[in-house]
């Protein structure tokens, strides 16, 4: 019998080759003859460009061409997700094109391109093109950019808004927060982050001229989606005449979603230099100024209740910074996968909320791990400890009254996970707050926290307990509502995946999904495995190449395991049902009588007439013998439209330690208690939330992209964006509770940002915790040594 | 992230590199261990027209003790032949500062020489070269001079050297039983340079006062410093809490995004005040 490997913690089939460099990213790919690109970019954050001046540079050595706007004959970058779009919702849109023309919105915008024989040749060239600039005033926070005389950026957006949408009940909030018994209002910023994969973006370009097609090559997490945008909206050309391949991919943590200008200029160079391979890759400072960032909200929250702690009434208005032009999706980041889950984990009866987009000179902001629900947790856990602190109620006991309890399931959430239109309604489907919460109390030592605190005061040190009770939605997402939230998304969310069974009797998985590190070689075939018998050692993993894997959405918002192996679980079964027809058949039985037992199909009663699924194969691939009305070979696809997104919840705490005389914040012990249902490999499980925690930690205490008032990035490398280090955090100590998700035949929900979504806030109500006793009510983050010092300093000024 | 063309020459001795660089008329650098030098060429903000490489030159490498009772470091010993040098081992405030610069890379590439000549306001050699009283010793085609560390650092980025001068060896004062030191330091979290890092050397008990007390301070002000008022006030008997009060007594603090002008003052007295005590510490 084969040992089934779903749900063991099986060391991972990709990593051999990642970790001895054996790995194959964009850049390790070398072409014959192939051409390098170099962009200039904008130094100014908001200029128009009287001329540009590239006769310099195509003289220098080795420069094969230069390109400059007005020579991309194509479309701008697409839009394919505003807000409220098919609510009627107008959204101001201004989109990328391949090279500015009149003028740029961003310090890092691209206005030309070189293409020269060597990298060197091509930087050198952009140091002879001569750009004769008019600069403008520039804004870059999102508040201010609303506000009266502030520069505008583009004419068809006054005071800078993409748009103004919102969500939920707003007269009966209205009236719960009027006539609430205590309410407490917070300006709360979730500060802009850089997302920084460990490697960049590149892409490399080879036009076909005997066939008028394309290849790219790109790090990528939605190949097929690329495919589609570059050829049909922005090429405007036949799909079939563009193929899309994404190698390894290092990291990409959202980033690696859209569509950018250089996938169009490395295609139309290529094409330019009559079919020589053209490579673009970026450095890090690059991708500071190119790639997009995330979060960037300032918000007003407004939490009502009664004294006795019961949440009532929940009003947010926020504004989304979305940068200088829109990127592919940004606008429904902060509106559907934020305000609609703005409640949280808990049974808030009242809920609105406005969100305005707006337009500043700064990179385009899209989706970064979490997209949205990191800020609304962030929003919902720190209303929750301001609520409580100000009744003076336990910050743990404010949350179990508050819950949704068990028995509420489904659960439909008044800030609208249900559409403005159609019908087409999700819930939360299952959830049990309670057991996590309690199980991450008895983990970090929360109910001694006198003790500690009093204990850390003789050292000099504030000690501060922060809790995060979170509730995530993933496993994106049921096309009818993603189609029909009020968005216009336009486009749907299933999954595909085809198995072939080989004569050998191996078998080939391929499927729409793209995996970026997550190990997808590995559980896919732990999946897969279970459901034919067979040992994943037999089992081949192939991805990530348009031609010859299905129709897919790529991989973010932790869909992959939900949508992607359920679709793969029904090529599966597919593959069994043929497989005991034809075994039948062999077996001179009929289809009925025929049993299935991992990988040996036998005849009902006489255990010794069977054939293995390897036998089967290899007769059927060859099928000299095939019965009436059955087709040759085993090789099944399926597609997967998931009825439901999945649910995964949990509590974080975090402990922390201030030194009072510098205001420096030591994470001294960290409790993740999480339910992210069965688990298909626990070991990638808790690789996903080692790195997830980390990350959000990281917005809490360190990170911050830092914008000048003239727009330069100061933050513009890693000597200035500190990134968490690993011996900065204790050890991680991670527990469960498990309760399956009822949407896909694993009952998995998907674990790749539920660590970021919890930890954040986790730290962050920490910090305030420990500084509460010095009459501090809150402070933005990220909480460095500095911001905590003066705000020490001022609540001892008498000003908190 | 690509240099601007350059010419390349190894040195084939020390007066053949002196020999270079004074011929050069300013347009040629030299290059050790390339710590700093390369970055800056990598984005293109140092574009020297010819690298003369003087990291082979094994007579600028090692440490020695002089007939004067002093220490020789050579300017081109990493930072990780430091650590393991015996001699070195006893000064307090080397073994705090050395296994934290930089990293694994950095410590075995950078070398002291080209630290202290790059002279970041934010490195930490410089803080205790000044503590330490040290002498630099450089050397042209023109002869040889020592300068003494106080008068070294003349601004970010800037000091007494001539652009055809090398620094062939740094000279410590030989190790003290009656004086304990010690570097303390808050570094900024993306690249580990120093807010402020302090090397402090303090002892000589006499009565109820310290009779010797050495405080340099990097990444504070516009270049690294002696803390003169924070002596004062300890040789004349002022509490530790009083003196390092004095911390940027006369000194034009930096304001960066890590640190502005009003919390690096204050954690420069902060970080002052745990350098002496981990100095005095230290004499048991």
């Amino acid at each position: 019998m084969t040992a089934d490997m779903l749900g063991q913690r099986v060391k991972r089939t990709e990593d051999q080759r990642l970790i001895t460099g054996k790995g194959r990213y964009v850049d390790d790919i070398k072409l014959q003859s192939m051409a390098h690109m170099a962009i200039l970019r904008s130094p100014y954050a908001h200029a128009n460009i009287r001329s540009i001046d590239t006769s310099l540079a195509k003289a220098m050595p080795g420069v094969l061409d230069v390109m400059v706007g007005a020579d991309v004959p194509y479309n701008p970058l697409p839009m394919a997700w505003p807000a409220g779009g098919s609510a009627g919702l107008q959204n101001n849109v201004n989109m990328p094109r391949a090279l500015a023309t009149d003028g740029v919105k961003w310090t890092g915008e691209g206005v030309a391109a070189v293409t020269a024989e060597t990298p060197e040749q091509a930087l050198d060239a952009l140091e002879a093109i001569v750009v004769d600039w008019e600069p403008l005033a520039a804004v870059v926070d999102a508040e201010k950019a609303t506000q009266s005389g502030a520069p505008q950026l583009h004419e068809n957006a006054p005071n800078n808004e993409v748009f103004t949408w919102t969500v939920g009940d707003r007269d009966g909030t209205d009236a719960a927060i009027r006539d609430a018994e205590v309410v407490v209002r917070q300006r709360i910023v979730n500060q802009r982050l850089i997302p920084n994969p460990m490697e960049t973006r590149g892409d490399i370009g080879l036009y076909n001229p005997g066939t008028d097609e394309y290849t790219i090559w790109m790090s990528s997490q939605t190949p097929h989606i690329q495919r589609i945008l570059l050829a049909i909206f922005v090429m405007g050309i036949p799909e079939h005449k563009v193929r899309c391949i994404s190698p390894d991919v290092g990291g990409a943590f959202g980033t690696k979603i859209f569509t950018y200008a250089d996938y169009v200029l490395v295609l139309l160079a290529s094409k330019r230099l009559g079919g020589r391979a053209v490579k673009w890759i970026e450095g890090r400072r690059e991708n500071y100024q190119s790639t997009i960032h995330g979060r960037d909200h300032i918000t007003y929250l407004e939490i009502a209740g009664k004294r006795d702690g019961e949440i009532t009434g929940l009003r947010v208005k926020t504004y989304a910074n979305l940068g200088g032009r829109l990127s592919t999706i940004g606008p429904g980041i902060p509106t559907t996968l934020y305000a609609r889950v703005l409640s949280g984990c808990y049974k808030i009866p009242a809920v609105f909320a406005e969100v305005t987009g707006v337009y500043t000179n700064t990179v385009f902001v899209d989706a970064y791990r979490g997209a949205g629900r990191p800020e609304a947790t962030y929003v919902v856990e720190r209303a929750m400890d301001l609520f409580a602190d100000e009744i003076g109620m336990d910050h743990a006991a404010i949350r179990r009254k508050n819950f949704i309890p068990p028995d509420q399931f489904p659960y439909e959430n008044p800030s609208g996970l249900g559409t403005a239109s159609g019908g087409a309604k999700i819930y939360i489907d299952s959830g049990n707050y309670e057991p996590a919460l309690n199980k991450a109390l008895v983990m970090s030592g929360y109910l001694d926290a006198e003790a500690a605190r009093a204990e850390a005061r003789k050292r000099g040190k504030y000690l501060g307990f922060g809790l995060s009770s979170y509730l995530e939605v993933c496993g994106v997402a049921p096309s009818k509502w993603i189609g029909a939230v009020g968005e216009g998304w336009g486009a749907a969310m299933w999954e595909s995946s085809n198995i072939k069974v080989h004569l050998t009797g191996k078998v080939v998985v391929t499927m729409g999904t793209q995996p970026q590190g997550q190990g997808h070689e590995t559980t896919y075939a732990q999946v897969v495995g279970h459901e034919l018998g067979l040992p994943i050692e037999d089992i081949v993993v192939q991805h990530s190449d348009t031609q010859g894997t299905p129709f897919g959405y790529g991989s973010y918002g932790s869909r992959t395991s939900s949508v992607g192996m359920t679709a793969a679980i029904k090529a599966a079964g597919k593959i069994r049902e043929k497989a005991r027809r034809y075994a039948a058949h062999m077996l001179e039985a009929s289809p009925d009588d025929i049993e299935v037992d991992g990988a040996t199909y036998s005849v009902k009663g006489s255990p010794d007439k069977k054939k293995t699924l390897q036998e089967i194969a290899f007769a059927l691939d060859l099928a000299f013998d095939a019965p009436e009305g059955m087709e040759p070979y085993l090789d099944e696809t399926a597609y997967h439209d998931t009825p439901n997104c999945t649910w995964p919840f949990g509590t974080h705490v975090a402990v922390v330690e201030i030194d009072e005389a510098t205001g420096h914040v030591d994470l001294v012990k960290y409790v993740a208690v999480d339910d992210v249902g069965n688990k298909i490999n626990p070991m990638i499980v808790d690789g996903q939330l080692h790195g997830g925690i980390a990350q959000g930690v990281g917005q809490a205490l360190w990170e911050g992209a830092v914008y000048g008032d003239d727009g330069q990035l100061l933050s513009g490398s890693m000597l200035d964006y500190a990134l968490p280090r690993a011996s900065w955090f204790p050890p991680l100590e991670l527990d469960e509770t498990v309760t399956p998700s009822p949407v896909n035949p694993i009952g998995v929900k998907g674990v790749g940002e539920a660590g970021a979504i919890a930890s954040t806030a986790a730290v962050a109500n920490a910090v305030n915790d420990a500084l509460r006793p010095l009459g501090i009510r809150h402070v933005d983050m990220p909480l460095t040594p500095q911001s905590v010092w003066k705000a020490m300093q001022a609540a001892k000024g008498g000003r908190a | 992230m690509i240099p601007a063309a350059f010419d390349y020459v190894r040195a084939r001795s020390l007066d053949d590199a002196l020999a270079r660089l004074a011929a050069s008329a300013g347009s040629a650098k030299a290059i050790a261990g390339g710590q700093s030098l390369l970055p800056l060429m990598k984005l293109r903000l140092a574009r020297p027209e010819t690298l003369v490489d003087i990291g082979r030159l094994a007579e600028l490498r090692g440490v020695r003790k002089l007939a004067d009772g002093r220490v020789a470091v050579g300017a081109l010993t990493t930072y990780d032949e430091m650590m393991a040098d015996e001699t070195l081992g006893h000064y307090g405030l080397l073994e705090d500062a050395l296994p934290n610069i930089g990293d694994v890379q950095v410590r075995n590439r950078g070398t002291i020489g080209g630290s202290i000549a790059h002279a970041d306001p934010a490195s930490d050699m410089p803080a205790i070269l000044l503590a330490l009283d040290a002498e630099i010793v450089a050397r042209s085609a023109r002869g040889e001079r020592a300068l003494p560390a106080t008068s070294f650092f003349e601004g970010a980025f800037s000091t007494a050297l001539e652009p055809d001068e090398l620094i062939t060896e740094i000279r410590l004062p030989g190790g003290r039983d009656d004086v304990g030191s010690a570097y303390r330091a808050i570094e900024q979290p993306a690249s580990g340079y120093s807010i402020a890092g302090v090397a402090a050397v303090v002892g000589a008990r006499s009565g109820d006062r310290w009779g010797f007390c050495a405080v340099g301070v990097t990444g504070v002000g516009e270049h690294p410093y002696r803390a003169s008022p924070v002596e004062a006030a300890i040789t004349s008997g002022a509490s530790l809490e009083d003196a390092a009060a004095h911390a940027c007594d006369g000194i034009a603090v930096a304001s960066d995004i890590h640190a502005d002008r009003e919390y690096r003052a204050h954690v420069a007295t902060v970080i002052v005040r745990r350098a002496l005590e981990a100095a005095i510490a230290r004499l048991g």
